[in-house]
């Protein structure tokens, strides 16, 4: 199938996808956008986080066919020109990031709770992050990187 | 983006942000399957249905008819290897089967998921044998291996343990088992492979760029100089990434069919758990005796692991034994049973890790049997000397680290009763556990250092980073060693066209080439003084540390662990960990936390998550994806404090500081089940600790 969707920001077609395709498989290795992670290939670890029509998914288990016409916002499409957006920062100057190799998912899924509620509750911050596994940092600083986050988005 | 800047020569112990942070948190950071490469094509690979036996008949009509397969490539067809010596790297060489999930083959595809349709056409018949994949401690076949990993003697004796033992005024003599476990780093294992006019580049996902292309191009019959491994960013390893699997060498084979088409083959999470290595099983019987006073005059620690037929990898289970506590007598051994399995490789802190869980718990089981505090009852026996050796420690802070901890996590208000504090449907008890690593050294090292004019200094070593830090504290370490700042320095590592790196293994990324950059920086300036001219470069090796002849060398910690149990489930809840450390300087206090804690949070999923459920039916590893292998998430981790003491140690290399990614995994699971017993008055000697090992409570 010719698959076509907006993806940050920007139209893409692509020509014979297969529908049974992941979106994640069609976003990277279609579009070559490889900020998503493939780590699971079964929703359990949260590493190919992207917003699909605005709601938080995991890219893997979207079929390709699902996501025709739909908006679709990766981790590519979070920084502004070249500043990077201050849950990325945050990421960064907390200290959350080891391999990486989750950290994408991480990102998208907390800017996605900061969309929706600025002041989150301790609970509700490890409520929005059940999804994603890390296997390097044990979490600690991935917490103090949402909570950081949200304090300076809150502050702007 | 964050800046880099610094004084000169006061980089090292700064809390310097990861210079790969804003690529990592921009998705930009290339991983191995992600460099850019033209008209790449997918693999899917076959894998035996059978734990063992021969392969008698393959059709792969139906596969080959399917638009879009390029090749399938089996043992029928398959290029002959030059080398077939180590039989794991022998891929596709014969119709042999000796574990279930080997790799028997593989579907070359214009897409991934061509590929893995094509492959599930593929129809094979098997000639199947009896198998046996299980270890049990009652095994006639359990043999004496030559050495265990990293080089160790496989048995050691002091003194007379039988003896001492005999005569003993208290004695335990208890034995502890730790299940299979596999690494799963979150990036899976990964190479893209391209074979172009007898050169290939293989995009790697590795802890050592340079030992790939050693035994790739050994295994190839390849000159080391037509083989390039690229490894910037590495997604985590924990040991699986440290030596190459037959993943790498199947990718190859396939570019070597195809030349001038990259060949990209990324395992799924499934294929994780049949051939990219895993922790042994381990069986550990452990004797203690001790004096009315709790000084221990007799320690034996015998472990039982497991090796696959095809090749040993003996875990050296019980080497912390023997220098961790003082003692009049000691014995320690190892025995193997090489069984129809896949090979066990390393997985973080071989050795020590189980070891230690073992150790450590029957240290706590001893204390109590001595009526002493367990803190107590370890300074006590705290030794001197390193046993093993016969050698003063370089620094030894243990006890240091006990004390501090129990400052810290409140230790001094502990009724030591257990099953003592309820609170609500919870019984909470809490229990400490020494933690220990060897300061390792790997040989053959080599850093080259270039002024590129206008204050700027290029530093080019083959180095891994695989999330511990190493593009930030390696540009750190060269600022000081060439006294500028952070900002002059261009680092370049992860690439075999620099200078040759050891392994990121053992803890030693940062003592091995952290010193070889010392060392290039002092030839340089020695050569080239402190106003050099644009381009003047030198190059030098990992110099020797004759300290090592004089000093055992070894990081220290401990731990402290908060358990909550419910009472009428069995849940287990660790609210809180407080971990302190002993490692000499830490070269950067934001980098070196994560990995404290990292470490610490994979012993509390040791303790109470991980285990490979392997079917003896079948040889295979049932519970084979995330949704069945348990690590943690968020939830399951509490709040973990980390922190340790100012060391210097003048003695293990330029920087004074010991290896920091393996510790923090060492003991943290005995703390766990320490705190657990403490809490139910159950002791689980057998890991994971699952509600069924407590029930009823």
């Amino acid at each position: 199938m010719r698959l076509s969707c907006t993806v940050n920001g920007e139209k893409r077609e692509v020509e014979n996808v297969w529908e049974g395709e992941s979106l994640l498989y069609v976003l990277r290795e279609r579009m070559g956008l490889y900020g998503s992670k493939n780590a699971c290939e079964q929703g359990e670890c949260g590493s190919c986080s992207v917003y699909l029509d605005g709601t938080l998914v995991c890219s893997c288990l979207v079929l390709a066919g699902q996501a025709e016409g739909c908006e679709i916002l990766t981790v590519e499409g979070l920084a502004e020109d070249e500043r990077l957006h201050p849950v990325q920062e945050a990421f960064v100057e907390a200290g959350a990031v080891q391999c990486g190799f989750c950290t994408p998912g991480f990102v998208v899924a907390t800017h996605d709770l900061l969309q929706r509620n600025i002041t989150p509750s301790e609970a509700e911050i490890r409520e929005a992050l059940a999804g994603n596994l890390c296997r390097c940092t044990g979490y600690e600083k991935i917490l103090d990187a949402v909570r950081l986050a949200a304090e300076r988005m809150a502050a702007s | 983006m964050s800046m880099i800047t610094g004084a000169p020569g006061r980089a090292i112990g700064t809390p310097l942000d990861r210079i790969d942070g804003p690529q990592k948190v921009t998705g930009e950071a290339p991983y191995a399957y992600e460099h850019h490469v033209e008209s790449p094509l997918y693999l899917y690979p076959l894998q035996s249905d059978i734990a063992r036996g021969r392969i008698t008949h393959i059709d792969a009509s139906a596969a080959e008819a399917l638009p879009g397969v390029v090749i399938v490539i089996t043992h029928e067809n398959a290029p002959r290897l030059a080398d077939t010596s180590d039989k794991e790297y022998a891929v596709l060489q014969s119709e042999e089967v000796a574990f279930r999930g080997q790799f028997i083959g593989a579907v070359v595809a214009e897409t991934f998921e061509t590929a893995r349709h094509a492959a599930h056409l593929v129809e094979i018949s098997y000639d199947e044998e009896p198998h046996d994949a299980v270890l049990r401690a009652d095994r006639d076949d359990l043999y004496v291996p030559e050495q265990v990993n990293a080089g160790f003697p496989t048995d050691t004796e002091e003194g007379d343990f039988e003896v001492a033992y005999a005569s003993a005024a208290v004695k335990l003599d208890e034995t502890y088992t730790t299940p299979m476990e596999h690494n799963n780093p979150m990036e899976p294992h990964t190479t893209v492979a391209v074979w172009r006019e007898g050169d290939l580049t293989l995009y790697e996902s590795t802890q050592g760029a340079h030992p790939v292309r050693r035994t790739v191009a050994q295994v190839f019959g390849l000159d080391q100089k037509r083989v390039n491994v690229v490894a910037p960013y590495v997604g985590g390893g924990f040991g699986s990434k440290g030596l190459p699997h037959a993943n790498t060498i199947l990718a190859a084979l396939a570019a070597q069919m195809i030349e001038g088409r990259p060949i990209k083959f990324a395992l799924t999470r499934q294929q994780m758990f049949s051939c990219v290595g895993y922790r042994t099983p381990t069986i550990q019987r452990i004797r203690l005796g001790a004096d009315e006073e709790g000084h221990l005059t007799a320690i034996s620690h015998d472990a039982i692991v497991q090796t696959a037929k095809i090749k040993e990898f003996a875990e050296q289970a019980a080497v912390a034994t023997r220098m961790m506590y003082a003692t009049e007598s000691r014995r320690t051994t190892h025995r193997v049973a090489a069984l129809d399995v896949a090979v066990p490789s390393w997985m973080r802190a071989p050795g020590e890790a189980p070891g230690m869980f073992a150790l450590e718990s029957a240290m706590d089981e001893m204390a109590i049997a001595c009526g002493l505090d367990p803190i107590e009852f370890r300074i006590r026996n705290e030794p001197e000397i390193d046993a093993e050796t016969g050698l003063p420690y370089s620094s030894r802070n243990l006890v240091a680290c006990l004390r501090e901890g129990a400052r810290r996590f409140g230790w001094e208000s502990r009724d030591s009763t257990p099953r003592a504090r309820r609170e609500g449907r919870w019984l909470v008890g809490s229990g400490v556990a020494s933690s220990t690593y060897p300061v390792f050294r790997l040989p053959g090292s080599r850093a080259r250092v270039r002024y590129e004019g206008e204050g700027r200094y290029a530093v080019e070593i083959g180095a891994a980073d695989i999330g511990t830090g190493t593009w930030t504290t390696l540009t750190q370490i060269a600022a000081d060693a060439l006294g500028v700042g952070v900002g002059e320095i261009g680092l370049r590592i992860g690439d075999t066209t620099l200078p040759q790196a050891s392994v990121e293994g053992g803890s030693t990324g940062i003592t091995m080439w952290g010193s070889t950059i010392f060392e290039a920086a002092r030839v340089f300036r020695e050569r080239h003084g402190q106003n050099p001219s644009e381009g003047d470069e030198v190059e030098a090796g990992t110099p020797e540390n004759p300290e090592t002849e004089n000093y055992a060398m070894h990081a220290f910690g401990a731990y402290f662990a908060e358990a909550r149990v419910d009472a009428d489930t069995a849940e287990v809840r660790i609210p809180r960990m407080t971990g302190v450390f002993a490692v000499g300087r830490i070269i950067n206090a934001k980098t070196a936390r994560s990995q404290f804690i990292g470490g610490m949070t994979m012993g509390l999923s040791m303790a109470l998550h991980e285990e490979s459920v392997v079917d003896p039916r079948f040889g295979h590893v049932v519970n084979h994806d995330f949704a069945e292998y348990h690590i943690p998430t968020n939830a399951d981790v509490g709040e973990i404090e980390v922190s340790w003491i100012e060391e210097e140690d003048p003695h293990v290399n330029p920087m004074g500081s010991k290896g920091i990614g393996e510790i923090g995994i060492v003991g943290s699971s005995a703390a766990v089940a320490n705190a657990v017993y403490h809490a139910t008055g159950v002791r689980v000697r057998d890991l994971p600790i699952t509600p069924d090992k407590l029930l009823p409570l």
